[in-house]
């Protein structure tokens, strides 16, 4: 069963997933690949949620209704984001955030 | 044996998200980072979490992956390769997310003593679907509303932000401007 694990265990791999996120987001120049570490970052917020609801209130589920509602936040999120997203490549022909500056000076 | 399988789950996890934000090509990049959500989903399975994990497959890896795999084949030639980040720039930034992880675990230590409260009953589909509708105490019923709105608002918002015809006008201004 999954109580022979301890929470810890899930919310190391949780913690370490959310800043893995971070990393992606400041290293990576393409819009894309900025929206994947994003939703690295959502998943496992949603990912700590379920986990501390299953350990420390397994009788009730707010955890529970809470990654639900974080999933479809993210769903939202993605279809406007993709949409952003070809409007600059029509735009501009690239989604490099770096050539992406009209609006800047 | 449950308990190998979550481990081997949890290291793929944690493997796969490293080779989503290292990747140079971003469709591989998409397809790692499937891999993690569905690994994240059988997690949730063996937690009993079957609706949970079931939402995550069909709405995440089946939804908004297929998204992201088809905006990236609709701007990327499918053999594009990214830059890699510059060195520093790479140092810098793994500095900062390894100063937050060390705060985090900071804060963890003391999370050794949470154990596993007894009396887990795995929710039935029934008490969801009757606690996302009810305005009692446990009700959820203003976020299930208000996330329908924003379905809504985001929807609208992405054809009227995707649709051509709309910006024709301001871009011809804009590449005259350019000339």
């Amino acid at each position: 069963m999954i109580s022979n694990i301890p929470a810890l265990h899930f919310l190391i791999v949780g913690s370490l997933m959310f800043f893995i996120g971070v990393y992606g987001f400041l290293t990576r120049k393409n819009i894309i690949a900025m929206l994947l570490s994003a939703e690295l970052m959502i998943n496992a917020v949603a990912f700590n949620f379920a986990i501390l609801n299953r350990y420390v209130f397994p009788v009730h589920l707010e955890g529970y209704f809470f990654s639900l509602f974080i999933i479809a936040v993210a769903a939202a999120d993605a279809a406007v984001a993709i949409a952003i997203i070809i409007n600059i490549y029509r735009n501009f022909d690239t989604i490099e955030v770096e050539e992406v500056d009209d609006m800047k000076y | 044996m449950e308990q190998i399988i979550t481990y081997i789950l949890l290291a793929l996890m944690l493997i796969f998200s490293v080779m989503t934000v290292t990747s140079g090509r971003i469709l591989r990049s998409a397809v790692y980072l499937l891999t993690v959500l569905v690994a994240t989903a059988a997690i949730y399975f063996i937690m009993q979490y079957q609706f949970l994990a079931a939402v995550q497959i069909t709405l995440y890896a089946g939804g908004i992956v297929v998204l992201i795999i088809f905006s990236i084949l609709l701007t990327h030639h499918i053999e594009h390769r990214m830059e890699n980040p510059v060195f520093w720039k790479a140092m810098i930034s793994a500095l900062a997310a390894l100063g937050a992880v060390a705060m985090i675990a900071w804060v963890l230590k003391d999370a050794q003593s949470i154990q596993n409260v007894a009396g887990f009953i795995p929710p039935k589909m029934e008490d969801i679907g009757m606690a996302l509708l009810s305005y009692g105490k446990q009700g959820y019923v203003l976020p299930f509303e208000v996330i329908s709105v924003l379905l809504l608002a985001a929807m609208i918002g992405a054809i009227a932000v995707a649709k051509p015809a709309l910006l024709q006008f301001k871009n011809k201004n804009f590449k005259q401007d350019d000339q």
